[in-house]
């Protein structure tokens, strides 16, 4: 079997790495309100900004300082740079339906100019938003003083032209495009194409593509609804484009499937040209078997080559080229396998965590339970369990690694799993496209690591 | 606004203040209110500005201060895009007219592609009145800053800047030109790819042929196997320019591999811009190629297995035809065209029947009458029965090319079902699109044969239960009183509608009046007999109607009426009618009846009794 028994590596991925804690966001209060849940973690193209969505309807921009040289073995640190309101509660008269302003996915486009720009979406609405920066303010008026007092109009025997000065920077977010009224069901996924004007949203039956510069008409590439509801069986769980092929795209399902559609083929992907699936196990078929293998995270390599899925206990690679089976597979918490019918009745078992690269594809991350984030080096074949916790954020603390007994005798050190905490849950974390910081949303704080400079 | 954006609405002449600085202050305040809709009042008032300012003036401060404003709104930034393009004699004339490149080079790097195209097209209109020499010193390097832009918008924008400076400048300048296209057409960029490939036809069209041989050719065949499709099927349109450009004994090395890959290329998007465009490339390549590669093409492209394509093509169809060389084009037509056409006839996929609806019928003007019979014909009635409504509309809105072939009584025993058919489509759309057909079929099928079978339809839509189509079902029967005169509307309309007026329905009883209303309009002042004697007496008896709808609805006919009516019958008959509606209990009753009595007619004489006198 290609499933990879990796070992536990007390020095973390890549043998010497080791992950310290930088910086932590977010109100310490332990009694954290609904709105401050952060729902999505983003990095953009170059790493210089993060970008967090919460429960509220906000996102909130972060960005890198300029590096300090005379304290090379602290990396920059991410401070506030932008913060915004993206959407707001809203309701349905037609449906009778109120609209969360959850923020359920923020993605970057390129860089176009000097602005920066961001897609960021609720369940039914897409809004791409422009940040950018102004240092210079107009001064001078003709018809009234600087502070707005108006002069007497005989006065005037010359005109005055506005010149522009220098002022402190101002960070102004606007919102560009709203993108509304193309999904019925909740948009789970938003995906930029490498073509640089279109992108995808995804909801739980169909698929759009849209222009980015047009708002009213978009595209339905995917309709997987029956004609018969009653007859659903499946439904999408996460799409995203390929990173340098414009026409192929993926989604997965809730029945642990991906299919692969390649837009040249036809307008409409019904079709897919690819189906990635791995044949059950009979052994470790259960009542839950449907639920734990549907996908909660799809994501390509930066190289093209290989995609990750997340599903609820493991996290898979696959190969483009191989549709039959993953070409490695890791266990994110296999302890939970004898835990699932209470995690059914509490509802963690449909939890959606998420997955993500590092910069050069050598190493995949993904979160667990009690606030445990995962992270498998796919060379070496390591893996490391770290915590995101208060007690671990001293400026430069090395992150010891965690252990969860599964059973038996407990060792020290070891945490054991009728002691998880099931609510500190890590759904969300992001990788800096080149360099080795990590963003790791706990539920309402966000930590920053980054590995220990020598 | 100039006049309300001041602080003192009414100001008097100062005894030191210019009385005309006023208003152009205003404007320049404005310039930067926080209002946009004021912004913009300013920014389309750049001109008086300027010249209020003086040339002088405007270089050295305005536009200095305009070339920092690109942080403003899309709106007020295409204004002032625009506004540039017209500016070079408030900047002192040619002479200075590279002083508005430093704006317009920092709005052609906006994010938004409306603002950056009208800035590309701005800087055009303008690089003519640069001096030659002015195109070198000030307007090639500012192209270049753009082609080597770190952001791909100041590159796209360089694109569309190439080929205005291009004949104008020295051949050193012109070999850099060639380069710095070149670098954009292989950018990383996708984005870029496009604007290059986008302009890739305007560009050769400036260029030496020799070096449209050796560098355009070389870009285009890479662009056109751009591993982005988007990219590739901007290709197909430059195929066509640069073929026109071409000596025809080039076409087949230089350009054809490139087209019959496109025409063949894995992605749908490709072939559907192929087809999309096949009428120009077909007259830019030449009846020869046409004959040898672009038939057996157009087979494959309304065979093609995506919808799109397939309408793409069927929608070409007509212009194919019509555009092949005339010594054969009944041959491959025949044995060629009509085999696939009559495939599509029964497609699957109802947007490309449709499609070929639209164009079908012309071809019986290119094949004669004995080939449209024969062969033509059973098509056409083939959808005049498809199952798809838009197909049938489409055959039956083009019916004036077989008729000038064929007549259209070869048709009228299929034709009939199917209007009927759609007259009675349960969609109110259908049943609209085919009411607006109704003038049209009436004027080729003649008054007789209207009568026997059309008109009862028409008279059943003024009782449809929708108001859109009752309301066009009026508007139609207008057209049919045009069409076929004042006597036909009153042995025909006139009783059927005045019929209407005791309809239990009031819904119908209103549709009277409005019938009256256009009917009155028509016959007008000739044939008032028709008015006077016929419709006046029920509109009149109508005012006594349980319902205030039709009550208004008189008054308001009423004053439609009026002015065909002669004095008399308005004193004694109308105004009785009009004064006890005007006390009516109902509000909207009184205030139609009002509007009606203080309308022209009745207070003043009428046409009728001035053309008496």
């Amino acid at each position: 079997t290609l499933e990879l028994t990796v070992r536990a590596s007390p020095t973390g991925p890549g043998g010497d790495m080791q992950w310290c804690f930088s910086q932590v966001k977010g109100a310490i209060d332990d009694d954290v309100a609904e709105a401050d849940i952060i729902s999505t973690v983003e990095f953009n193209h170059t790493g210089e900004l993060l970008a967090t969505g919460d429960k509220g309807g906000r996102v909130v921009i972060f960005q890198q300082e300029i590096e300090n040289k005379s304290q090379p073995q602290f990396r920059s640190e991410y401070n506030v740079y932008s913060t915004f309101q993206s959407h707001e509660p809203e309701f349905d008269y037609l449906k009778s339906l109120e609209i969360e302003e959850k923020i359920n996915k923020i993605r970057w486009l390129p860089q176009k100019n000097a602005a920066q720009f961001l897609l960021s979406t609720n369940d039914k609405t897409i809004k791409l938003w422009k940040i950018s920066e102004r240092d210079k303010r107009p001064e001078g008026y003709n018809l009234k003083e600087e502070d707005g007092r108006y002069k007497d109009p005989n006065t005037i025997t010359s005109l005055r032209v506005p010149v522009l000065i220098p002022m402190d920077l101002m960070v102004e977010a606007s919102p560009r495009r709203v993108f509304a009224n193309a999904h019925t069901y909740h948009i789970n996924s938003i995906s930029v194409n490498s073509d640089n004007e279109t992108y995808l949203s995804a909801d739980d039956l169909r698929i759009n593509l849209w222009h980015l510069e047009i708002t009213d008409r978009s595209f339905n590439i995917v309709d997987i609804k029956p004609a018969n509801m009653e007859e659903l069986t499946e439904v999408i769980t996460a799409a995203e484009f390929h990173p340098h092929q414009c026409n192929t795209f993926v989604y997965s399902s809730s029945k642990g499937t991906i299919r692969l559609c390649d837009m040249r083929a036809s307008a409409l992907c019904d079709k897919h040209s690819k189906l990635f699936e791995e044949p059950e196990d009979p052994s470790n078929r259960s009542f839950f078997s449907e639920i734990i293998s549907s996908i909660s995270d799809v994501k390509f390599s930066h190289n093209g080559r290989y995609m990750m899925t997340r599903d609820y206990l493991s996290v898979k690679i696959w190969d483009l080229n191989m549709e039959n089976r993953p070409v490695e597979t890791y266990q994110v918490h296999e302890y939970l396998r004898s835990k699932l019918c209470s995690l059914y009745e509490n509802d963690c078992i449909f939890d959606k965590f998420e997955c993500c690269w590092n910069g050069n594809d050598s190493v995949v991350m993904t979160g667990s339970y009690n606030n445990f984030f995962r992270m498998f080096d796919r060379g070496h074949r390591r893996d490391v369990t770290l915590e995101a916790s208060r007690e671990n954020s001293k400026p430069m603390q090395v992150l010891k690694p965690r252990k969860v007994c599964a059973g038996g005798k407990r060792k020290k050190d070891e945490i054991s799993v009728d002691s998880l905490d099931f609510n500190k849950k890590i759904l969300h974390t992001a990788w800096h496209p080149q360099d080795n910081i990590i963003a790791v949303a706990t539920t309402n704080n966000l930590y920053i690591f980054q590995d220990k400079v020598n | 606004a100039a006049e309300e954006g001041g602080p003192c609405q009414s100001k008097m002449a100062g005894a030191d203040g210019d009385d005309s600085l006023y208003p152009i202050a205003v404007l320049i305040d404005e310039l930067r209110n926080e209002d946009v809709q004021l912004r913009l009042n300013s920014i389309k008032k750049l001109s008086t500005i300027a010249l209020a300012l003086g040339v002088e003036r405007t270089r050295t401060e305005l536009l200095p201060f305009l070339t920092d404003t690109i942080y403003d709104e899309d709106e007020v930034l295409l204004a002032l895009a625009e506004q540039l393009g017209n500016f070079t004699m408030l900047v002192g004339g040619p002479e200075y007219v590279h002083c508005l490149l430093p704006p317009l080079e920092s709005l052609a790097t906006v994010e938004e592609t409306v603002v950056r195209d009208k800035a590309v097209e701005s800087l055009r209109k303008i690089s003519q009145e640069h001096s030659p020499v002015d195109l070198e010193v000030h307007f090639e390097p500012l192209v270049k800053r753009l082609a080597s832009g770190d952001w791909f918008t100041s590159r796209t924008s360089a694109c569309g800047l190439f080929s205005v400076c291009y004949p104008r400048v020295s051949s050193t300048v012109k070999a850099e030109i060639r380069q710095h296209f070149r670098t954009l057409c292989s950018d990383d960029t996708p984005m870029v790819r496009r604007a290059a490939a986008s302009k890739l036809g305007e560009f050769a069209k400036v260029l030496e042929l020799d070096y449209v041989k050796s560098d355009i050719i070389s870009l285009f065949t890479a662009l056109a196997s751009d591993e982005q499709d988007s990219v590739r099927l901007l290709a197909v349109e430059a195929c066509v320019s640069i073929a026109t450009l071409l000596p025809q004994e080039d076409l087949e090395t230089l350009v054809m591999p490139t087209l019959r890959q496109a025409a063949e290329d894995k992605s749908w998007r490709v072939r559907y811009m192929v087809a999309d465009k096949f009428s120009e490339l077909q007259k830019a390549v030449g009846p020869e190629i046409t004959k040898n590669d672009l038939v057996p093409a157009f087979q494959n492209l309304l065979k093609d297995c995506e919808a799109e394509v397939r309408a793409a093509a069927a929608n070409k169809v007509k212009e194919f035809c019509e555009n092949l060389p005339e010594d054969n084009r009944e041959q491959i037509i025949m044995t060629h065209i009509l085999p696939c056409v009559k495939e599509l006839v029964s497609d699957t996929n109802q947007h490309v029947k449709s499609a070929l609806a639209s164009v079908i019928m012309g071809l019986s003007t290119i094949l004669g009458k004995d080939n449209t019979i024969e062969h033509l014909l059973p098509l056409f009635l083939a959808q005049l029965k498809d199952e798809c409504p838009e197909v049938r509309l489409n055959i039956i809105s083009n019916l004036d090319c077989v008729n000038e072939v064929i007549g259209i009584r070869q048709l009228s025993q299929s034709l009939l079902p199917a209007i009927v058919e759609l007259a009675e489509d349960a969609k109110w759309r259908v049943r609209l699109a085919i009411i607006e057909y109704m003038p049209l079929l009436a004027g080729q099928l003649g008054v007789e044969f209207f009568d026997e079978k059309l008109n009862t339809l028409c008279m059943a839509w003024l009782i449809d239960h929708v108001y859109a189509i009752r309301e066009a079902a009026t508007c139609n029967l207008m057209k049919l009183v045009e069409k076929f005169g004042a006597e036909w509307a009153q042995n025909t309309i006139v009783p059927k509608v005045l019929g209407m007026a005791n309809d239990p329905n009031y819904l119908h009883r209103m549709t009277t009046l409005f019938c009256i209303n256009v009917i009155v309009h028509c016959c007008g002042y000739p044939y008032r007999e028709i008015t006077t004697k016929q419709m006046l007496p029920v509109v009149l008896k109508m005012s006594n109607d349980q319902v205030a709808n039709v009550r208004f609805n008189v008054a308001k006919s009423l004053q439609k009426i009026g002015p065909v009516l002669d004095s008399n019958a308005l004193q004694t008959e109308v105004k009785p009618v009009l004064e006890k509606l005007a006390s009516d209990t109902d509000m909207d009753v009184k205030y139609f009846a009002q509007e009606a009595i203080s309308g022209e007619c009745l207070s003043s004489s009428t046409i009728v009794d001035k053309l008496n006198t």
